[in-house]
């Protein structure tokens, strides 16, 4: 995985709540088995409307997305994000975002950022004016909008693979034989799969 | 010190826990599908991993596939592919797979727990959001993205930080025509679509001592619906009653077992970070009106203005007003599946209203069948003449029309009433709109044209007269 330290652009404000990831890719475009390929249909039914925030060319290829609370609800979808992902976009900010959706976030560099509504409003009326920009500074854990810096919260170990490009599933292989006595044991003594 | 069934169904799974890290969880069962998984064995390819377990794996095909008789003929080329490539994998990595026509494909979560692998205390997880269906039998499931299905393949295991928990009593006794599916709709009506977000739900009160265990699994799925990461309910006679004799089910070690899942309970006086209770007694059969399953009210309830945007922009999109009362809505299209109602009691009920009626001249109705093993036991009990003889479908097991990725879409502009689990907006097929509802609310809405109330066909005692 990609190393990110700092993201700095064009903040893209998709002024909606509960997003689900039926809506972020439908379920039409997820028969491919391929992990790239889903850019072009993110938000498909959204970007019908010419006048979609995404269709608007001022925020093409911006790497910020500011929206409402429970961002990425309802499916497990991976593709969700591998979508978001290639559509430029490094880091959302939002009021709350769904479980599952974070998980997957974490395993693809896509930064996700808790801020309350209030803050997410003086944001969204910035990213209108075209020549604003935000900056993310990851190590800091600071977000810089012209003179206002504010402060956010992220897990220690997510940032530490963030930052040094790592990846959980390395984690995980270098404990293999602690996994293994621990599932020895198990299914000695809880587990009754015949 | 006092624990939940969640703490300490989480505990037993500890591998370790690194201090600043998540747990290293350890996960007893995975199950797979097309649809998730292509790209999590691409990364066991690329890094030349063998898969941890492979006896904690076990695949079928359903998302993808057509429900049509002569299903094995997939039309749509990339489908065909990925069913494919489902095989291909399954068999490299040797995965056991129940593919078309094995006697045991179907839904994932209705297969795992008809062959008797999802038991009391596991940990089982899919690439599937609607995973918790296998908290009925008191296990911690839930549903992953492709990447972590990936990891569960290749070390057994996956990173977490431990969820909050939250204790949901039913309490009382449904009215005649009402079910599990009412109460989950009521549920997440009540609480919102993110009312349970990062917390894993202990489903208990009467209401549910009384459900089977079909009933138990249609108010575990739907559990993704309000944001949660799982919802369970401690195992009881009536768990065991269900898992005795499956193919899976311990048999030598049967009381082992036993002795094992009574230890999970709740203890007396343990504590939750959320309580909520709800009241079954007076609940009527529920419908959903607008483009997210909290959008829902009771069938004699009109559209409620919430002052919101959202509802401005839901009612929009399915062309109803505030204040219009639901019932009676005109319809074109019904259905009765998915992993929320596709088990052998939801086929049951749905014939039984259907018995000896039609359904309106203008209504589609497709019932399908959460696996062949369901289908097998409709034959059996001759229900399936007894739907297409009422004008519905009964079809081949699958998701068929829940989420709009095979052949069965509502057309654009048509209008279904639908047993499934979500009513985004076009998750039943670009332009459709969908009312979720219990399968009798939808047998009902089907002979009727329009949305209606499926307690008139039933007796005091809760029987279909």
């Amino acid at each position: 995985m990609k190393a990110i330290k700092h993201i700095i652009g064009k903040a893209i404000p998709m002024n909606m709540t509960d997003i689900d990831t039926d809506i972020i890719i439908p379920a039409q475009y997820l028969t491919s088995t391929s992990q790239t390929g889903y850019g072009k249909h993110a938000f498909a039914r959204l970007r019908a409307d010419k006048d979609f925030v995404l269709n608007q060319e001022q925020y093409k290829g911006a790497p910020i997305l500011l929206t409402g609370s429970n961002f990425g609800c309802g499916s497990s979808r991976e593709h969700a994000v591998w979508a978001i992902k290639e559509l430029g976009i490094d880091a959302i900010i939002a009021p709350s975002f769904a479980d599952i959706f974070t998980n997957n976030a974490k395993k693809n560099g896509l930064l996700l950022i808790e801020q309350p509504q209030e803050v997410i409003d003086k944001l969204m009326q910035k990213a209108s004016d075209s020549t604003n920009e935000i900056e993310i500074n990851i190590e800091e854990q600071i977000i810089v909008s012209g003179n206002t810096t504010l402060e956010f919260t992220l897990n220690e170990f997510f940032k530490h693979c963030l930052i040094n490009g790592l990846d959980e599933l390395d984690y995980l292989i270098s404990h293999v034989e602690e996994i293994k006595s621990f599932k020895t044991k198990q299914k000695r003594e809880t587990l009754f799969i015949n | 010190m006092k624990q939940n069934i969640i703490d300490k169904v989480w505990q037993s799974h500890i591998v370790k826990q690194n201090p600043g890290h998540p747990a290293i969880l350890a996960i007893d069962f995975c199950l797979v599908h097309e649809v998730t998984s292509a790209q999590a064995f691409d990364t066991l390819r690329e890094r030349n991993l063998p898969v941890f377990d492979t006896k904690s794996l076990l695949a079928t095909v359903d998302h993808s596939i057509p429900t049509r008789k002569n299903r094995h003929e997939i039309f749509d080329e990339m489908a065909k592919a990925q069913v494919q490539k489902l095989r291909d994998n399954t068999k490299e990595f040797n995965v056991p797979f129940y593919d078309m026509d094995s006697q045991h494909q179907g839904i994932v979560h209705v297969v795992g727990p008809e062959l008797g692998i999802t038991q009391p205390g596991m940990t089982i997880v899919c690439g599937d959001s609607h995973t918790a269906t296998h908290g009925a039998f008191g296990a911690i499931a839930f549903g992953i993205g492709t990447s972590t299905v990936g990891h569960v393949f290749a070390s057994g295991c996956l990173l977490m930080n431990k969820p909050k928990t939250m204790k949901v009593e039913f309490n009382g006794q449904f009215q005649a025509g009402v079910s599990a599916k009412d109460a989950v709709m009521k549920l997440i009506a009540t609480i919102g679509i993110g009312g349970a977000n990062g917390h894993i739900i202990e489903y208990t009160g009467s209401a549910i001592d009384s459900m089977s265990m079909e009933a138990r699994m249609t108010l575990c799925n739907m559990s993704i619906e309000c944001g949660a990461v799982a919802g369970l309910i401690a195992p009881d006679e009536t768990t065991y009653a269900y898992l005795k004799g499956k193919k899976y089910a311990p048999t030598d070690k049967w009381n082992d077992a036993l002795n094992y899942w009574n230890s999970l309970k709740s203890d007396e006086g343990c504590d939750y970070d959320k309580l909520i209770a709800i009241d079954v007694n007076k609940l009527n059969p529920m419908v959903s009106w607008g483009t997210n399953p909290q959008q829902a009210i009771e069938i004699n309830q009109n559209i409620p203005n919430n002052n919101d945007d959202m509802t401005t922009k839901a009612l929009d999109y399915v062309k109803l007003s505030l204040n219009q009362p639901i019932k009676d809505t005109k319809l074109d299209w019904a259905f009765v599946g998915s992993c929320t109602n596709g088990r052998i009691e939801d086929m049951r009920v749905t014939a039984a209203i259907l018995k000896g009626k039609k359904i309106a001249s203008h209504m589609t109705f497709y019932v399908v069948p959460g696996s062949e093993q369901v289908m097998a036991q409709a034959e059996k009990e001759g229900l399936i003449d007894i739907i297409n003889a009422s004008g519905a479908e009964f079809r081949m097991p699958g998701c068929s029309m829940c989420l709009g990725m095979n052949d069965d879409k509502v057309p654009p502009g048509s209008r279904c009433i639908s047993s499934t689990n979500r009513n985004f907006v076009g998750r039943q097929g670009t332009g459709s709109m969908t009312h979720l509802a219990s399968p009798a609310t939808v047998s009902a809405s089907a002979i009727a044209g329009k949305i209606a109330s499926p307690t008139e066909y039933f007796n005091t005692d809760g029987e279909i007269a």
